[in-house]
């Protein structure tokens, strides 16, 4: 072989590979696509129908008139919003703390802080259900609302208080001269100017709400009260042996669309926002 | 004395995070030894043995085919070629998803009389009969499983890998390429060892996710058949919820503290690097 068909040919093969790995991640989601566009007939046809005859959106409109499912997807955009909110908020009053301002014994409380955010919130469940039963919050949002917060702080605190670091000191020490406390400082001054930060941390404590299930499942037991997540694995037909598929493949292209749209828009910073996170291992 | 003083005043500031981080952390963890009992029962407990291994046994097995898989990945996407951001978003995707969510949409997948994997592997002669039984056969139950485990996380792995990728001075490449070394030899002298310490944290970072994997199982097979694919969240889930029992529930999420513990200090003293 020439050099110029050795490198055609790599080049072939590089490229090849990256069809490989597009189609490998997105085939399942396009497949639930496709699944939801078929009639109800096409669905369970056997040997599976590739493309459908006909392409309808009957199974979208089955998915809101047969089940709650407009009830669901208001539950979790409750929410997803509510945490991201309480969660943004609280963290950058922390990250504010440990990056900028003086404080003793704060190296010692942030690592502490990263050590409990490693175990898995499976160690958890048995005892905070428990206790969001004596608070009395079971099939109320706020229980959701208030434990992914707390679950995201660690690394929300994390991503911020990096940013916040960067910020020059000279900004802030400036507007405290100009009268500025620093109650205004942080929000006027560090914040907006770490507006990135801020956004990045939210798509991904919003992600996080949008998808959790263990305690979307135990802690909402009423199905006013589900989130989609739960409400999706929870769809089955009047006996369990009829499961409403071309129903949940459109109840998984509604729930899922929002997510894909977030990662084409923001890509970049999710990465990054994730490697920052990670990296505090 | 009084710069002093409002120094301590500085965490009110982080006061209302670290109240929450306690009620939803510490408080729990504290109230599981509290309410633990029936350690007797463990040593007799057949079932927590075998969940224990299945746990061990697909976090084995699916940390390692993430490894290879979010490094080839990786060092695909660390490539520069146009459209590489759309590749990246595409390959993003899985780990966005929500895990409950995309499991029914693997169950499907996976269905043994209408699922479009078994019809594959009869188009393509891999079986005889495109109605393969992925999730009710207790031998492929488990593997299924792990392949969706796969599909889900393998973009985290790839994303941590990259940033250990993008850290590696290029000049190290530019020497190997000088002294005329191939892409094989430049993997295994460069990227390799430079890339280890990520590795080790993108490893360990993984198992223990993985061991307290819940959802994903849950959804595909809800541990079955015959309790082939339990895993001791999913058995802590039962004690406690269905069988409602709280003491033995703590005491089992106990014993999974303590392996997690234990797994991630034995593995972390392993990949130590040898400094001294």
């Amino acid at each position: 072989m020439s050099q110029k068909q050795r490198k055609q040919s790599s080049k072939f093969l590089f490229f090849g590979a990256v069809a490989l790995v597009c189609f490998w991640s997105l085939a399942p989601f396009l497949w639930q696509v496709l699944t939801s566009l078929k009639s109800s007939e096409e669905v369970i046809a056997s040997p599976p129908v590739y493309w459908p005859s006909r392409l309808t959106i009957v199974s979208y409109f089955k998915i809101f008139s047969a089940r709650p499912f407009s009830v669901y997807i208001w539950n979790s955009l409750i929410v997803a919003f509510g945490t991201t909110f309480l969660c943004t908020g609280v963290a950058a009053l922390a990250a504010y703390a440990f990056s900028r301002l003086k404080l003793p014994g704060g190296k010692a409380v942030s690592n502490a802080i990263l050590l409990v955010s490693l175990f898995p919130p499976t160690l958890l469940v048995v005892a905070l259900k428990q206790l969001i039963q004596t608070a009395g919050l079971l099939n109320n949002p706020l229980s959701l609302i208030l434990t992914y917060a707390a679950l995201n702080l660690p690394f929300a605190i994390w991503v911020l208080a990096n940013f916040f670091k960067q910020v020059p000191m000279d900004i802030e020490e400036a507007a405290q001269v100009d009268g500025l406390g620093r109650w205004s400082v942080l929000w006027k001054i560090v914040a907006p100017l770490s507006a990135p930060a801020i956004a990045t941390t939210a798509i991904l404590v919003f992600i996080f709400s949008w998808n959790e299930f263990l305690l979307a499942l135990t802690f909402m037991s009423k199905d006013a009260a589900r989130t989609v997540p739960v409400g999706i694995a929870m769809l089955s037909g009047v006996t369990i042996y009829e499961i409403p598929w071309d129903q949940i493949s459109a109840a998984v292209v509604i729930t899922t669309l929002p997510v894909v749209a977030m990662v084409l828009a923001f890509q970049r910073r999710i990465i990054e926002g994730l490697t920052a996170g990670a990296v505090k291992g | 004395m009084t710069a002093r003083r409002s120094y301590w005043l500085n965490w009110v500031y982080a006061l209302p995070a670290l109240i929450m981080i306690a009620v939803v952390n510490v408080v729990p963890m504290g109230q599981t030894f509290w309410w633990s009992s029936g350690f007797g029962r463990l040593s007799s407990d057949s079932r927590l043995w075998g969940v224990l291994r299945n746990t061990t046994m697909f976090t084995f097995f699916a940390v390692s085919a993430e490894l290879v898989l979010g490094l080839a990945i990786a060092l695909l996407l660390a490539q520069k070629f146009y459209g590489r951001g759309f590749v990246r978003a595409a390959v993003l995707i899985p780990w966005a998803l929500p895990t409950a969510v995309m499991a029914m949409a693997w169950r499907w997948i996976f269905n043994a009389d209408y699922g479009v994997l078994g019809d594959i592997f009869y188009k393509f002669h891999l079986s005889s009969s495109p109605n393969i039984p992925w999730l009710a056969s207790p031998g492929l139950a488990f593997f299924s499983c792990v392949l969706a485990d796969v599909w889900k996380t393998t973009p985290f792995m790839a994303i941590l890998l990259m940033s250990g990728l993008a850290a590696i001075p290029s000049e190290l490449y530019e020497a190997a390429l000088m002294d005329g070394a191939g892409t094989w030899r430049r993997f295994w002298m460069i990227t390799f060892p430079m890339l280890k310490p990520t590795i080790a944290v993108a490893v360990i970072f993984r198992a223990i996710q993985t061991f307290g994997i819940f959802d994903l199982i849950w959804v595909l097979t809800g541990g079955g058949p015959g309790g082939k694919t339990q895993t001791i969240a999913l058995y802590v889930y039962d004690v406690v919820f269905r069988y409602q029992e709280l003491g033995y529930g703590c005491t089992l999420t106990l014993v999974m503290a303590t392996a997690l513990i234990s797994f991630s200090t034995i593995f972390m003293l392993l990949l130590r690097p040898k400094s001294s």
